[in-house]
């Protein structure tokens, strides 16, 4: 029965995005995140989404199926170092490191994510009030 | 004269079924509305109905009285069609969002007539056998 798919693949989605939110609470919390060298720094992750094209989906040649997390990318914009000699965690020449996160991208992510996540909500929602009523039938 | 369901039922539960294969297709497009490179499909109901009526794509042919046929089956692949966006996106995906939430309702209402259809089909079933 198809419609018993869709909870899997809202689920998958529900998942997904709830992981993107979870990435982007960490770049938001550590956006004033500062360290003593460049390798030490903050960066900015962001998942990387995919398609699973489950066997159990694709049947009869309908390549339907739900979202994954292939793995997280952490952002290659610059590093932010700034001269500041009296911080605990200046380096030797007195510099720190500022994370690369940007709080505008993060904020967009979020509500994304969060629209996102309320569609499979709801998607489910309905499959799950259309069973119900299959349940019903001749009654 | 015997009751046969197929004729009694008529096109509803191939209409039942292919609203459901095309809910399963539109939450899948919808549950990847963020993912790179995904393309939204779509089913073309009026084709996958006709063929699902008529059972002439997948139909295996029978050669003996006692096989089973495999009309109003399954619908093959090539019922399933690529969405064109109204406006390109950077990743190369193409859902609308809007649109397939759209299309998800309307299935689900169009669901649901199908399913009331059936549900007074067989009342009307259940009348004949009682008889009163």
């Amino acid at each position: 029965m198809s419609l018993f798919n869709i909870f899997d693949i809202a689920g998958s989605g529900m998942s997904a995005q709830s992981l993107r939110l979870n990435t982007t609470a960490s770049n938001l919390a550590n956006v004033d995140s500062v360290s003593s060298s460049i390798d030490e720094t903050y960066r900015a992750r962001h998942p990387v989404f995919a398609t699973v094209l489950n066997d159990a989906y694709s049947k009869q040649g309908m390549q339907v199926g739900g979202v994954e997390v292939r793995g997280l990318v952490e952002s290659t914009a610059s590093i932010r170092k700034e001269y500041m000699p009296s911080h605990p965690l200046a380096d030797t020449e007195g510099y720190v490191y500022h994370s690369n996160v940007d709080p505008i991208i993060e904020m967009a992510n979020m509500m994304s994510a969060s629209r996102s996540y309320q569609n499979n909500v709801e998607i489910a929602n309905t499959s799950k009030q259309l069973l119900l009523r299959t349940l019903q039938l001749g009654q | 004269m015997s009751i046969n369901f197929d004729s009694a039922l008529g096109l509803h539960p191939d209409a039942l079924r292919i609203r459901s294969q095309r809910a399963e297709m539109l939450s899948s497009n919808i549950t990847n509305a963020d993912t790179p490179n995904y393309k939204a499909r779509d089913i073309d109901f009026k084709d996958a109905l006709k063929m699902a009526s008529s059972g002439q794509p997948n139909n295996i042919k029978t050669t003996h009285a006692n096989h089973f046929s495999t009309s109003g089956g399954q619908f093959s692949s090539l019922d399933v069609k690529y969405r064109t966006v109204l406006q390109d996106s950077l990743d190369g995906n193409t859902v609308d969002e809007q649109v397939e939430h759209t299309q998800f309702m309307e299935n689900s209402v169009k669901y649901q007539a199908s399913l009331s259809f059936l549900g007074a089909k067989f009342k009307d079933l259940l009348t004949a056998v009682r008889g009163d």
